[in-house]
């Protein structure tokens, strides 16, 4: 997905640029940067993106808002941004109204389930959650004996222990009491947990896609720069091809992200195949994040191992988002269960499916 | 941004569904009446030319070529179906696969109106066969070093020297060779070669086949003594072939066969493990089908680009690296998670018959058509760092 393809993120791409210059906030030893930004980006109406107008959002399609998300992961960016969307876009399922401020969704892992009981109160435990510690509300997704519940509470209902990730954003861990919700109405009919996971794990796949481009990008003009060996670091054949492989990283992750994106924005349900583009989406770009990672810091040497240089901000986030919504070796077993169950000869029918 | 790589979505319309059904459909009568076994990649004799004219008459070779010379003007995308859906069930394309990606597109850039006339159509039949001479036992990747010589002699050329490496070279009817004809100059070394269709089994072409760690016989030496060429068949500027190879190679890196050629095992993999798979096989399972879907989504994406008249060379050298890299491991990875195969899988005998030879297989994926390393450094200039 290429820059200016559209509006939003036109708009978005002018804000980052101007309040979330990665090496302008690397400096920022007191993140003043962060209230800015965010300010910015709400009065353009980007957090609440995939929310109607009519339930206080800016009503972009899903195609916008995934394009969105790209360009933020090229900036790195270390706000709310994606996991607000998320929040907007889960509470938008069930018409529920949208709040102002920064939010996030919970569970945030496959693996943990939130129970709503009979007093309509919710409870359960939920790690890993993404800007818990910061976020003014949360969109919830409950079980209940009635089936799936989606409900908006009040972040300061919650028991949060505070966390970082390996990239220093918030991973929380969540807990919630018989917490009473601010709203809460039942999910569509045939919506799931697993639907949740598969949009948060498309929205970290683009994030690491934009920042491994940011990476390659970075790279390629350190090493015209550098000059080792009485020559620009660029000439030496190694190089060449470990920076030619970061670019195969880079273009794998941004094929499976967008493909995942434009398969999900053109939907009608969650199918078999947009289970295999969006799994697919987070085992690769995942696989990405290591390997185009860590050529980046090869490439860098002992300066990008440095907290005054910008690559941590992509590569370590990169490494943490892979963390988020499933990991890729979840995802990979319950992609490799899918393609068992299909069997042989329906495996190159799911593959070429489109 | 230093490198604006673009893998666009790609969502391929519906008339390629509908050719899908058709390939599809025609590949089981095929596989029913015996022609080949999808089952059995190593077989014994992969020419057959019965099959190459029921494809041809199928419409299916040169398909994106003008309906003059037998084509049916239908889009990359058409094409890439079919290649990809033969490619899968293993079909014997050995006769007309050459023709239909490179040589044809070759010959309808450069060759003269009579010569396209006659052979073109004779291709989208599925009537000849097509062999590339580029590698001499001295030069490989390094092209512009090729040292047989085409000596100016009345109404044409005499041909000297040898072709190594030819694929096909032994059933085909015509070969597009790079050939010397002036000695590189110092500015220059990629001056001084030509390229010329030459025409197989004719005086002067000795083919000689040389077996392969697979135990087949699919590529050959070719030498040629005062072999004559007439004018007609030069193809393209005399002396600057260089600025003619690089083009085409979008179409020749990025397709399917780039990373299908070992597909089968994995297929059979999966029958292997059957319905419920440990988590061990799942999730190796599932990493295999995630990048090979990414891959094939690149590939889509990039005759997509083809299809819209751009040429994404290094978009294209990226896919065959990528590609060529995953074939070349995925039998090493099934083999790994066989290991715990049940003893009791019906298809286990199958499965080690293909892994022997999808292994024997692999260690050519990354050298045919371009090595990796000549593919790193494409992608390297396309960086900027050339």
């Amino acid at each position: 997905m290429a820059e200016s393809d559209n509006i939003v993120v036109e708009t978005a791409e002018k804000i980052f640029a101007d309040l979330a210059d990665p090496q302008t906030i690397n400096n920022d030893k007191n993140n003043s940067w962060q209230a800015p930004l965010w300010q910015a980006l709400s009065e353009a109406g980007l957090p609440l993106s995939w929310v109607p107008d009519d339930l206080g959002g800016s009503g972009a399609s899903l195609a916008d808002g995934f394009a969105l998300m790209n360009a933020a992961g090229r900036f790195a960016v270390a706000v709310p941004l994606a996991e607000t969307m998320l929040a907007g876009w889960l509470l938008a399922q069930a018409k529920i109204t949208s709040p102002e401020g920064e939010m996030t969704v919970v569970p945030a892992s496959p693996k943990d389930r939130i129970a709503l009981d009979a007093d309509g109160a919710l409870s359960g435990r939920a790690r890993g959650v993404p800007f818990a510690k910061t976020a003014k509300h949360f969109a919830v997704l409950a079980h209940g004996k009635d089936g799936v519940s989606i409900a908006l509470i009040d972040a300061a209902k919650a028991r949060i222990e505070a966390g970082l990730n390996v990239g220093y954003d918030h991973s929380d861990t969540v807990t919630l009491d018989k917490v009473q919700p601010v709203a809460i109405k039942p999910a569509p009919k045939g919506f799931e947990q697993t639907h949740l996971m598969l949009m948060g794990g498309v929205a970290r796949s683009l994030q690491i896609a934009g920042a491994l481009e940011s990476m390659l990008d970075i790279s390629v003009r350190y090493s015209n720069e550098r000059v080792a060996f009485e020559k620009k670091i660029s000439k030496f054949q190694a190089v060449q091809h470990n920076l030619a492989r970061l670019a195969g990283e880079s273009a794998a992750a941004l094929a499976a992200a967008t493909s995942a994106a434009d398969a999900i924005a053109n939907a009608r349900s969650f199918n078999d195949e947009i289970y295999l583009e969006a799994a697919s989406a987070k085992v690769r770009c995942a696989e990405a994040a290591e390997k185009g990672g860590g050529i980046a810091h090869q490439v860098h040497g002992a300066i990008g191992f440095t907290m005054e240089h910008i690559l941590h901000r992509y590569s370590l986030r990169a490494l943490a988002w892979r963390d988020d919504f499933g990991s890729e070796s979840y995802w990979a077993v319950e992609l490799g269960k899918l393609v068992a169950s299909r069997g042989a000869d329906e495996l190159w029918p799911l593959v070429a499916s489109r | 941004m230093t490198a604006a790589l673009r893998f666009d979505p790609i969502r391929l319309p519906e008339k390629c569904e509908q050719l899908r059904k058709e390939v599809r459909a025609f590949l089981a009568e095929e596989i029913a009446a015996g022609t080949f076994d999808p089952h059995k990649p190593n077989r014994e004799d992969t020419d057959a030319p019965e099959f190459s004219r029921r494809v041809g008459a199928k419409g299916w070779l040169g398909m994106t070529w003008p309906k003059k010379y037998g084509g049916q003007e239908r889009s990359f995308l058409e094409r890439y179906v079919v290649t990809e859906e033969m490619r899968v069930a293993n079909a014997p394309t050995r006769r007309f696969f050459v023709a239909d990606r490179q040589s044809g597109p070759v010959l309808l850039k450069y060759a003269p109106e009579h010569i396209k006339m006659d052979i073109l159509p004779r291709i989208c039949r599925g009537e000849i066969c097509f062999a590339i001479g580029m590698s001499e036992p001295n030069s490989g990747s390094d092209l512009f070093a090729a040292k047989t010589r085409a000596t100016r002699t009345d109404g044409g050329y005499l041909i000297n020297g040898t072709k190594i490496w030819t694929s096909s070279a032994h059933i085909a009817d015509y070969m597009i060779a790079i050939f010397r004809t002036s000695p590189p100059t110092k500015e220059n070394r990629r001056h001084g070669l030509t390229q010329f269709l030459v025409k197989m089994k004719q005086p002067g072409i000795k083919v000689n086949p040389i077996g392969q760690i697979t135990g087949q016989y699919e590529f050959n030496e070719v030498v040629f003594t005062d072999h004559f060429i007439p004018d007609d068949h030069v193809l393209g500027e005399v002396d600057g072939a260089w600025k003619q190879a690089t083009s085409e190679l979008a179409y020749e890196r990025s397709g399917p066969e780039r990373f299908l050629e070992t597909y089968y095992v994995l297929t059979e993999l999966v029958r292997a493990v059957g319905p419920n798979p440990d988590t061990r096989s799942a999730e190796g399972i599932g990493r295999l089908v995630a990048q090979l879907h990414t891959m094939r989504r690149m590939s889509v994406s990039v005759a997509g680009m083809l299809e819209a008249g751009k040429e994404p060379v290094v978009e294209a050298s990226i896919v065959k690296d990528i590609g060529t890299v995953w074939e070349q491991q995925l039998p090493h990875r099934v083999r790994d998670l066989a290991a715990f195969v049940e003893e009791t899988a019906t298809n286990r005998e199958t499965l080690e018959r293909q892994l022997d030879f999808a292994i024997k297989t692999a260690p050519k994926l990354t050298i045919q058509g371009g090595t990796t390393e000549v593919l790193r450094g494409i992608i390297a200039r396309g960086l900027g760092l050339r």
